[in-house]
């Protein structure tokens, strides 16, 4: 006899193991994991990187890569509407993964939305060509007709203008676009459940409070389940009925929203949610050593500019469009002191960057840098030769850790290439510095003979700092220096900035999308739209009390790890004049 | 990984923390060597060619026969089977290495010869057995050869012999001498070329790199059979073999150092814009040594699997030039060479075996494509 609550029940996963078995190893990916999917609700599935999230998805709808296989469980489909199952429960696990019959259950029972738009639309077909093969290939309806749905369904995601922009290429939409284009894609055969594999995680923070917005309003319309999987809590806290935690394979907690974020009883729950909300206020080491008024100034930049020049054409003829990425940027920065500069993609913040230690050639303004013996000099007006001495003063800390450190340089070789060049220490010395910076920045000096693929993300950005300081330089730049990592090491990474800054009185410009980061970790922000500064001050001020209209948006659409707030702060949507909206 | 390691050496590692250490401290050349030796194929290519260099090194001792020696009474003599055994008076099998001889008739209205193997007749053959006197690199004389007919004189045609009655298997031996290595010296020229060129158009960009992919292009546009034809034409009939054999390698450079030079400028380009280079120049490395230390590591392996499958073309471009008579001329002995024999109809019909040449190409040149396919899998065992 089946109960109410039953009824509702689209999908029950039960025990489902996945596992990837190479010749050396067995890698459990996921490791005896239970899900239950109703109707018309939402179940975040959350985790860190590796944790299995993307594998249960793709077990769902049976499409493993190599050499992964589902070794056991059920995937069990109620009440599907295939021909040939009567209505009656299908267990997925059980089908050919390459047969007819997952392929109906694939787009029309089970949709799936993937992370990155651009690669997962086609780029020769237009966007209609695609939604209607979609519809195609699951209904006996004229081109016609299919193509009316289409454009029915465009206008459902809210893409303007359907009935042309049905003919775009996906190059023509922005990335917000796109990811809506998929979604209608994903929705045009109404499926009982559809699965989001991070789809907002590309996106900026405004498109992604859209997209979110978007999706709540689809499932009321055709209440189906939602399978949302997410890194981010505060994307969880917005928008989950239920949340499943996941670690290492398993499902270490699930329940309703409000039990996950306010009686978490497992502690890999609980240790997730510390270290998300310790990123949500200012951190206590930053609190605990205020920055001292009136500090020398060390850099100060005068109306910086940047432009890309257009491509020129053979022959001389016309050229290209110009991008202006810097406009008459301008700001002072004091001696140990941390200033955020936070943007949307695009805006200009890592130009920014790049810009004032010359790795970029600014075409107008001044960089005026200070160092500790000589007096300000204006390095923008300087030849390229002259630069490099005050790269030992002014270092960088890089995105991507994997790509930042030279795979096949030793640990010691990467951190000890500095102190080599400058000529700081030489032989012997080399490796006792190495090793101490090692040991400052939190890694065993054991290991310095080790590639850096011997290491984790976390470690890896370790190394990363270990070359920045090793010059006890007076500035760092820290491009994105958290984003590549888990939300648990991002607090601990900043903690660590946060401490050497301290002691070696350093000074922070610390690019960043994320404005809890940002507030971590900084005294002052300057938040940058289109190659401009449109808003600097104290961060807490920032934050709290934002002025430009800009700034006010954005802070409204960072989502925030708090069920209970959900819908409460508006969203304030900035439109500058004469632009187009994701 | 963990941040901190299990401390004291006494503690046994779980298998996977030992995989993890032996990975993580093993440097490029090492992982590439990993990631090879998965590719069986690849494998089992490069011990065929370190086989063929082998031949190619000792052939002077290998070869049983001088490859200028003839015996007219054995022209177009087919190949004969090696027999291990032989049965001795009793009728038990007895070790006896040995070939049978022939027995030739001629027919009556064709007045063509044709040989069939007698069985009756039995030349014994050994190993390291007395020969002519020879010499050894040029270096040393010997009389001894690995394998032979013990009594000088007896026919041994393991692969049959040519118009004139000479071994087909001391030539082919001979010309995989100077066709493995035509192959190698015509691939470091354009190794130099390439590499100097595209590492130059890569790194400084900008006009520059205008200038060369401009020539490259045009290099490229030629039509390569009728300019080797010319340029080998233009080669004085009068020159000794070893010239020519020199000339014909710089020929063939000319025109294959564009690839290599596009492949190096490609490595270059991708290569400027990584964080690690943008790194080392604010690390304050000088410029040569951004180049050396920092980027040429990354591409040299590229480099070495791209150069492996370059050098099958110059060794089928060698092949194809001796063939039509304009490459290296006889008496030097390479495996194009020996395939002006197999020009004509009559061969085809009455002589197949003088096309063993064309096996020997087609065996070396699948064993270098298969090793540089597997090369080229593992130059890069950081991404996968």
């Amino acid at each position: 006899m089946m109960t109410e609550s039953d009824k509702d029940i689209v999908l029950e996963v039960k025990g489902l193991s996945t596992w990837f078995e190479t010749r050396h190893e067995v890698i459990k990916a996921v490791d005896d994991v239970s899900l239950t999917l109703r109707h018309g609700k939402t179940l975040c599935v959350v985790g860190e990187s590796g944790s299995g999230k993307s594998v249960t998805a793709r077990s769902i709808l049976n499409m493993i890569p190599k050499p992964g296989r589902i070794v056991g469980g059920h995937i069990i489909l109620h009440n599907s509407s295939l021909g040939w199952s009567k209505g009656g429960p299908v267990d997925l696990a059980r089908l050919d993964p390459k047969g007819r019959q997952i392929r109906g259950v694939r787009g029309r029972e089970i949709a799936m939305i993937f992370q990155e738009p651009m690669s997962s639309l086609s780029p020769v077909h237009t966007i209609g060509q695609q939604i209607i093969e979609a519809i195609r290939l699951h209904r006996r309806v004229s081109h016609a007709e299919a193509r009316a749905h289409a454009i029915a369904m465009l206008a459902q995601v809210k893409i303007p203008r359907p009935e042309q922009s049905i003919d775009s290429y996906p190059f023509e939409f922005s990335g917000g676009m796109r990811q809506r284009a998929m979604t209608a894609m994903a929705l045009v055969c109404e499926p009982k459940l559809l699965i989001a594999d991070e789809p907002t995680t590309a996106l900026d923070v405004t498109t992604q409070a859209e997209i979110l917005d978007l999706m709540k309003n689809l499932q009321s319309l055709y209440g189906m389940a939602l399978m949302f999987i997410t890194h981010d809590m505060g994307v969880v806290a917005e928008i989950a009925d239920d949340v499943a935690v996941m670690h290492q394979g398993r499902v270490v907690e699930q329940g309703p929203v409000d039990q996950i974020f306010f009686a978490p009883r497992h502690p890999y729950t609980q240790k997730l949610l510390g270290s998300v909300l310790a990123l949500e206020k200012r951190s206590r080491r930053a609190l605990k050593a205020p920055r001292q008024e009136g500090g020398e100034i060390i850099l100060e930049v005068e109306n910086l500019g940047m432009r890309f020049a257009g491509r020129k054409r053979l022959f001389g003829g016309a050229t290209g469009q110009e991008v202006q990425a810097l406009d008459a940027v301008r700001f002072s920065l004091r001696r140990g002191e941390a200033l955020g500069i936070v943007g949307e993609s695009g805006s200009g913040k890592t130009t920014l960057g790049r810009c004032i230690l010359r790795i970029l050639e600014p075409t107008s303004g001044r960089i005026l840098f200070k160092s500790r013996t000589k007096d300000a000099v204006d390095l923008a007006a300087l030849p390229m030769p002259a630069v490099k001495p005050f790269w030992q003063e002014m270092r960088m800390i890089f995105q991507d850790p994997f790509s930042s450190l030279n795979p096949r340089m030793t640990v010691l070789q990467i951190i000890g290439e500095p102190l080599r060049n400058y000529g700081v220490a030489s032989g012997a010395e080399i490796e006792d510095r190495v090793a101490r910076l090692m040991q400052r920045v939190g890694l065993p000096p054991e290991m310095m003979r080790r590639y850096p693929h011997a290491f984790s993300g976390g470690q890896r950005q370790r190394i990363g700092i270990a070359r920045a300081i090793a010059l006890r330089p007076q500035l760092i730049v820290a491009d994105e220096a958290t984003s590549a990592l888990d939300v648990s090491l991002r607090a601990q990474v900043l903690d660590l900035l946060l401490d050497i800054g301290h002691e070696l009185d350093l000074s922070y410009i610390f690019i960043s999308h994320d404005i809890s980061v940002i507030r971590y970790m900084c005294d002052r922000v300057a938040v940058m739209h289109r190659g401009r500064i449109v808003e600097i001050g104290e961060t807490e001020e920032v934050c709290e009390n934002p002025q430009h209209p800009y700034t006010r948006s954005l802070i409204s659409a960072i989502p925030k790890p708090d069920p209970r707030q959900r819908g409460r702060a508006g969203r304030i949507r900035y439109e500058p004049e004469g632009a187009a909206g994701s | 990984m963990t941040a901190s390691l299990p401390a004291g050496a006494d503690s046994p590692l779980p298998p996977d923390v030992v995989v993890a250490l032996r990975v993580g401290s093993a440097s490029q050349w090492r992982l590439m060597w990993w990631q090879f030796t998965r590719h069986r194929l690849a494998m089992a290519s490069a011990v065929v060619l370190v086989l063929i260099y082998l031949l190619a090194a000792f052939c002077e001792f290998i070869a049983p026969f001088s490859p200028t020696a003839f015996n007219p009474r054995y022209t177009y003599a087919p190949p004969q089977r090696m027999h291990l055994f032989d049965r001795d008076a009793a009728g038990d099998l007895v070790w006896r290495p040995h070939v049978n001889g022939f027995k030739v008739t001629i027919d009556p209205t064709a007045l063509r010869r044709t040989f069939v193997i007698d069985d009756t007749v039995k030349y014994p053959i050994g190993l390291f057995v007395p020969s002519e006197p020879y010499d050894m690199w040029g270096l040393f004389t010997l009389r001894t050869k690995l394998f032979g007919p013990l009594n000088k004189g007896d026919p041994m045609y393991l692969l049959g012999a040519d118009r004139l009655g000479r071994d087909m298997l001391s030539r082919i031996l001979y010309g995989t001498r100077i066709s493995m290595t035509i192959g190698l010296i015509g691939v470091t020229l354009s190794l130099l070329l390439g590499i100097v060129l595209g590492g130059i158009s890569g790194y400084y960009g900008g006009w520059i790199d205008h200038i060369i992919q401009r020539a490259i292009e045009f290099v490229l546009s030629l039509p390569t059979t009728p300019l080797w034809l010319g340029l080998a034409a233009a080669m004085p009939t009068t020159w000794p073999p070893l010239w020519i054999y020199f000339f014909i390698t710089i020929i063939l450079s000319l025109i294959g150092w564009t690839s290599l030079a596009r492949v190096v400028r490609g490595r270059f380009l991708s290569l400027r814009t990584d964080d690690f280079v943008t790194a080392a120049r604010l690390d304050g490395a000088p410029e040569s040594r951004v180049i050396f230390r920092h980027m040429a590591p990354s591409f040299v392996s590229h480099i070495i699997a791209e150069v492996s499958l370059a050098i099958p073309g110059m060794i089928l471009a060698e092949t194809a030039l001796s063939f039509l008579g304009l490459g290296l001329q006889p008496p030097m002995v390479s495996w194009g060479v020996l395939l002006q024999e197999a020009q004509n109809i009559r061969s085809i019909a009455t002589a197949p075996w003088l096309f063993a040449p064309g096996v020997a190409v087609v065996i070396a040149v699948l064993a270098l494509n298969f090793v540089g396919d597997g090369l080229r899998d593992a130059a890069d065992p950081y991404h996968q």
